[in-house]
């Protein structure tokens, strides 16, 4: 008891007893049990503090606790060019750093008044899906493992190895990729990267089979997750729960389709939603989002028109390296860029797309200076662990694994 | 009918008596109002049959430093009807730190106003839980407010107790 108020701050301990108001501390303590689960927990995925309250082994009560992985990246934004910024959007979800590239760059060109050419535009597409089908298969394999089963892990990692491959081959990097730039992407998506994604594809149905063999004929799977943290579709609206979390509850919403960006509307494609949403929806959902991110991707591929890869605005858009060293005007412009910003007008915006997690958001405001005078993140994962009390109560510790894993939550984006 | 003409019309005439700024740019409609009405307001355009604004993405603050009205708080809804996204914006002065919460109409709302507030320090009144989101309870500053320098204040954020 001593110990528990000394290391616990005393609102959060109001706030888990929030249930009665006459109800003590000690109280609570009679029958009932506090378990501190995280922040340092295999099954929390990063760095999420949970406050139980039990009852034998039920729960009664959750507060989350976030912030410690809170490196104050709106706070930076205010301070750095929206150039520089990129590379920081990596970190974010740092599971699927290229959705979040684009996601800021398109918040960028839209406050500043750029198009990007087509072709940039489909390979944006490309790499925003290849980043889904990336993050849920380690959504799958993680959320297996939270629940025992381990080999599924090893196969899912196995398929997201290749697809990092590919952002080698693309940009040089595999994991924090900063591929998008302001008016296009860095550079041309390379034919040897572009075959390298189609044999990915063609080869992917198959093993993502597999994966989904193992796991749908396991009982103990199957029975670990069937029924547990379901929560209904009003209560899932209101909570703000967004992405797959929310089409698991029979909302039919995603952004592609709802409010289509890029050239999502030129694709076809179906947004699967399941109506249970618990748990094992949640894992169906995600793997027919992954079939459907590949059919999307088999389309673009097709679709991909020829064609620059940078809008033509010099005074915004920074210029290739090879004409920086041998033209004047475009030496002056990359100067002027990366010293004193792009400058948008005054003015403000919020541009979101569906990233892999759910509505992934930036609202900028700009004084017409280099650097944003506002910078908003709205990740989706700091909105679906704000339903982890509703998804939890009632339920056992063992469960509460279970439910983490299913909502996907990254600390990197939830803590900002 | 148009939603951009649609949404000003119909306030207009559920509230005669506040003032609406109504601002249009790049293709998103903001709407500016005076702080005491914002619960009604919002309880409005949720409940509304032709609106049903039923999702709050977002709330968070602007802190303009200089100006009279120091701080704006902006809230981020959608309507799933009809694929409309609208800003609301409610100035807030630092002398009168408050403004009431929205949390009755929209439950997402709370968490995004607890991290307005830990990092605005803009009180929201009447929240069912007012803590601070991510910085520390016995943290003294609120760290997205212009006046907070970029490197921190050192000695501000205390080791953690024995």
């Amino acid at each position: 008891m001593e110990q528990l108020e000394k290391e616990t701050d005393p609102k959060i301990l109001k706030a888990l007893l929030a249930s009665r108001e006459d109800y003590t501390l000690e109280d609570a303590l009679e029958n009932e049990m506090i378990l501190n689960m995280g922040p340092q927990h295999p099954a929390t995925h990063g760095v999420l503090r949970l406050l139980l309250r039990l009852d034998g082994e039920r729960i009664i009560g959750c507060v989350p606790e976030l912030g410690y992985l809170h490196r104050g990246y709106e706070k930076m934004a205010e301070n750095m060019s929206y150039y520089e910024y990129i590379p920081h959007t990596d970190r974010l979800d740092y599971i699927s750093p290229m959705a979040n590239n684009v996601a800021w760059v398109l918040a960028v060109e839209k406050l500043a008044g750029i198009e990007a050419p087509k072709r940039a535009q489909y390979i944006r597409m490309m790499i925003a899906e290849l980043a889904r089908i990336a993050s849920h298969l380690v959504q799958i394999g993680s959320f297996a493992m939270d629940v025992g089963a381990l080999t599924v892990f090893l196969w899912t990692l196995r398929e997201r190895e290749k697809i990092l491959d590919i952002w080698d081959i693309l940009c040089g990097a595999r994991f924090t990729n900063s591929y998008t730039r302001i008016g296009g992407v860095a550079n041309d998506a390379q034919p040897e990267a572009l075959a390298k994604v189609k044999w990915f594809i063609d080869q992917f149905e198959p093993n993502l089979a597999e994966v989904e063999q193992l796991l749908n004929t396991n009982k103990i799977f199957i029975e670990r997750v069937d029924g547990v943290g379901a929560i209904s579709k009003e209560d899932a609206i209101s909570l703000a729960f967004c992405g797959p979390n929310l089409r698991a509850c029979g909302v039919e919403f995603d952004l592609r389709r709802n409010v289509p960006y890029l050239c999502y509307d030129e694709i076809d494609f179906k947004i699967p939603t399941y109506t249970e949403g618990d748990c094992l929806a949640r894992y169906f959902l995600r793997l027919d989002e992954c079939r459907e991110s590949a059919k999307i991707v088999r389309q673009v591929l097709e679709k991909m028109p020829q064609g620059p890869v940078h809008a033509d605005m010099p005074k915004q858009v920074l210029p290739q390296k090879d004409e920086i060293y041998t033209k004047m005007e475009e030496l002056i412009h990359d100067f002027m860029i990366v010293n004193f910003g792009i400058n948008p007008p005054v003015g403000e915006i919020y541009h979101a797309i569906e990233g892999s997690k759910g509505e992934l958001g930036f609202y900028l405001v700009s004084k017409g200076e280099g650097h944003p005078w506002k910078c908003k993140i709205r990740s989706p994962s700091f909105n679906n662990i704000q339903s982890l009390p509703k998804l939890v109560i009632g339920h056992l510790i063992s469960d509460v694994v279970a439910i983490i894993g299913s909502i996907d939550p990254i600390m990197g984006e939830a803590d900002k | 009918m148009n939603l951009k003409e649609l949404i000003p019309q119909k306030l207009k005439e559920k509230f005669p008596s506040v003032e609406f700024e109504l601002t249009d740019y790049r293709d998103e409609l903001t709407i500016k109002f005076d702080k005491k009405s914002v619960v009604e307001i919002c309880t409005f355009l949720k409940s509304d049959s032709d609106l049903e604004f039923s999702w709050c993405s977002d709330v968070t603050a602007i802190d303009w430093a200089t100006r009279k009205n120091r701080f704006t708080v902006v809230y981020n809804i959608f309507s799933m009807k009809h694929n409309f996204r609208l800003r609301l914006k409610a100035d807030v002065d630092e002398s009168d730190c408050t403004i009431d919460t929205v949390t009755s109409i929209w439950k997402s709302a709370n968490w995004q106003e607890r991290e307005t507030y830990d990092m605005y320090g803009i009180k929201f009144t009447n929240h069912p839980d007012l803590r601070r989101m991510y910085m520390p309870e016995e943290f003294e500053y609120h760290p997205l407010r212009k006046d907070f320098p970029l490197m921190g204040i050192p000695g501000s954020l205390p080791l953690p107790k024995k």
